[in-house]
């Protein structure tokens, strides 16, 4: 055994950075941070237990829920409209067009941009009352609307931003599309499928490890999203709370009352959500998940 | 037929995708009363004006936190590339106990959500007296913190034949000189794509820069934008949108000089 752990010598060394950082940033974190979801802890003050006080305070909090709703909305309208286009665009692309890379970059563009402040402010103009949807709107003689200023509809131009960022799962489909073998393709043509019957009896199942891949990834960075809330509500969430992301409610708490940890209950709750979906993600993926074909390795 | 109909299709919503981009762009060489006038793309009466307003008006120079954005990005790049080409060296080709669990670790960190961590580590950087300076948004990256490009390494050194690492050892070469003269040089492939994700990222990142820095001078470029609204008030949305263009076109560049890898990057995430 000693014998064994000097020679697992270099290798920690070669792990050290890595090992601070899980043990101080990752997991010490953690185990902290579950501290202090039970504590009211206001960062000046020693963290003082309260037991589950935060937790069961969560769900009597009225805005808590809320954002909870707000989230679930934003996350089950945005992530299948954005995994729809994705799909497809890719199909549209993949059919050997010349000009692929042009628009696989064009298309790629507002995914590389879209998390960042700029984009957020410029979105706020174009829905705004005078702003360019409006415009073009009015082309048409049709009267605007103030989009980001009234409740029922801010949420949905956060909506649309996400699902105008398609061009990143659009592109993990292209790769997998690439490697379904023609010959399976071909095979299905000279068997009669039509041009459906192919996409969906074969293209698809043949594509699902990446959907899978896709749909995973994409859940779990829709329950982060953040800045362009953040931005166009300027930090409140507003009109009427209607754009109040669970990770907005949770840096407002935090750095803006100073309940550190009720917002260490808000992660944790959140960590739970994400996890509840990925592991349902899995265990519904067996049952359309195909992982039988050479043409798709995982 | 049926491609010409496909190019137009594909034109056309490339055209859509792309416009409020480009409306940005002529927005900000417009006079203000101008921008809200049409929703067209030539601007009548075409001035730089918006960039020199915008550039001085939240009382710093723009300058000034385009240069604090550069340090943390280069900062974060070399800490990237450095430590997690490490990690993945020890991960894909040195035998140790408890690998596999470690591994698994590894593995596990890259889907957890960074707010499960926030408010600890929030506490941890007070302690330490880093708030308000750039070090929480440096030193994680030196840790190997992004367990994402851990993998990808770990991915592409697999794919790099063990016989080279034997001749190495025969020729005398330990660890460090395998991975010093072997894995690294052929490893560049993937450090490339590290070091530019690593970049974007960070250049586009505002959470963190968001609750970590607050005197006017350190702030960082997305930090500062934001803040633009409130120093001039909602009415210069020609300087907004002038200085809007420029945070991104760090990124466009880098966009359209490592655009091959950057796609490939992505790709080779979702397949392997």
């Amino acid at each position: 055994m000693i014998a064994r752990l000097r020679q697992s010598l270099p290798a920690y060394l070669f792990l050290l950075p890595w090992l601070i950082g899980v043990l101080g940033l990752t997991i010490g974190p953690m185990l902290l941070s579950l501290y202090y979801s039970f504590t009211d802890y206001a960062l000046l003050n020693t963290p003082e237990w309260t037991g589950l006080h935060n937790y069961t305070a969560l769900f009597q909090d009225s805005r808590y829920l809320h954002s909870l709703r707000v989230t679930f909305i934003y996350v089950g309208v945005s992530v299948p409209l954005e995994m729809t286009f994705a799909l497809a665009v890719a199909v549209l692309l993949n059919r050997g067009l010349k000009g692929l890379a042009v628009y696989r970059a064009l298309y790629y563009v507002p995914s590389l941009l879209g998390g960042s402040v700029a984009i957020a402010l410029l979105w706020q103009q174009i829905f705004g009352s005078d702003g360019l949807l409006n415009q073009f709107l009015g082309l048409f003689g049709i009267q605007g609307h103030g989009w980001i200023s009234e409740p029922g509809t801010a949420l949905w131009t956060l909506i649309v931003l996400r699902v105008w960022q398609f061009g990143a799962p659009m592109v993990i489909f292209l790769a997998g599309l690439r490697q379904i073998p023609d010959d399976v393709l071909e095979a299905a043509e000279v068997d009669g499928a039509g041009r459906w019957q192919r996409f969906w009896r074969v293209t698809l199942p043949l594509l699902s490890p990446v959907v899978f891949f896709n749909l995973v990834l994409q859940i779990i960075g829709a329950f982060q999203a953040f800045t362009p809330a953040f931005v166009i509500s300027g930090g409140k969430g507003g009109p009427s709370d209607s754009t109040l992301f669970y990770t907005l409610y949770l840096y407002q708490q935090a750095f803006g009352n100073f309940r550190m940890g009720y917002a260490a209950a808000m992660a944790w709750v959140l960590l739970l959500i994400i996890a509840v979906f990925t592991g349902l993600n899995f265990v519904l993926g067996r049952t359309w998940v195909f992982y039988g074909d050479e043409g798709v390795r995982r | 037929m049926r491609r010409v109909l496909a190019h137009v299709g594909l034109s056309a919503g490339a055209l859509i995708m792309l416009y409020p981009l480009l409306w940005m762009l002529t927005a900000s060489l417009r006079p203000n009363t101008e921008i809200f006038s049409h929703p067209g793309l030539i601007p009548e009466h075409p001035t730089l004006g918006n960039y020199a307003l915008g550039w001085s008006s939240t009382g710093t120079n723009f300058g000034v936190y385009i240069m604090n954005s550069l340090i943390i990005c280069a900062a974060v790049v070399i800490g990237n590339v450095l430590t997690c080409s490490l990690t993945a060296y020890a991960f894909a080709r040195m035998t140790f106990v408890g690998r596999k669990t470690l591994f698994g670790l590894m593995l596990a960190t890259i889907m957890l959500p960074g707010h499960v961590t926030l408010i600890a580590q929030y506490s941890i950087f007070r302690k330490l007296d880093w708030i308000d300076t750039f070090w929480p948004m440096i030193v994680p990256s030196f840790l190997a913190t992004d367990a994402f490009f851990v993998f990808l390494m770990v991915q592409f050194i697999r794919s790099i034949p063990v016989e080279l690492d034997d001749a190495a050892r025969i020729d005398g070469c330990g660890y460090w000189g395998i991975y010093r003269r072997i894995i690294l040089p052929l490893l560049s492939p993937a450090l490339v794509t590290t070091a530019i994700f690593s970049f974007i990222w960070t250049w586009n990142n505002f959470f963190s820069q968001l609750i970590y820095l607050s005197t006017r001078t350190k702030l960082t470029v997305p930090v500062a934008l934001r803040g633009f609204l409130d120093a001039t008030g909602s009415s210069e949305w020609g300087a907004l949108f002038a200085m809007s263009v420029i945070t991104l076109v760090p990124v466009v560049v880098v966009f359209v000089v490592f655009q091959r890898r950057i796609l490939a990057g992505m790709a080779h995430t979702g397949l392997k």
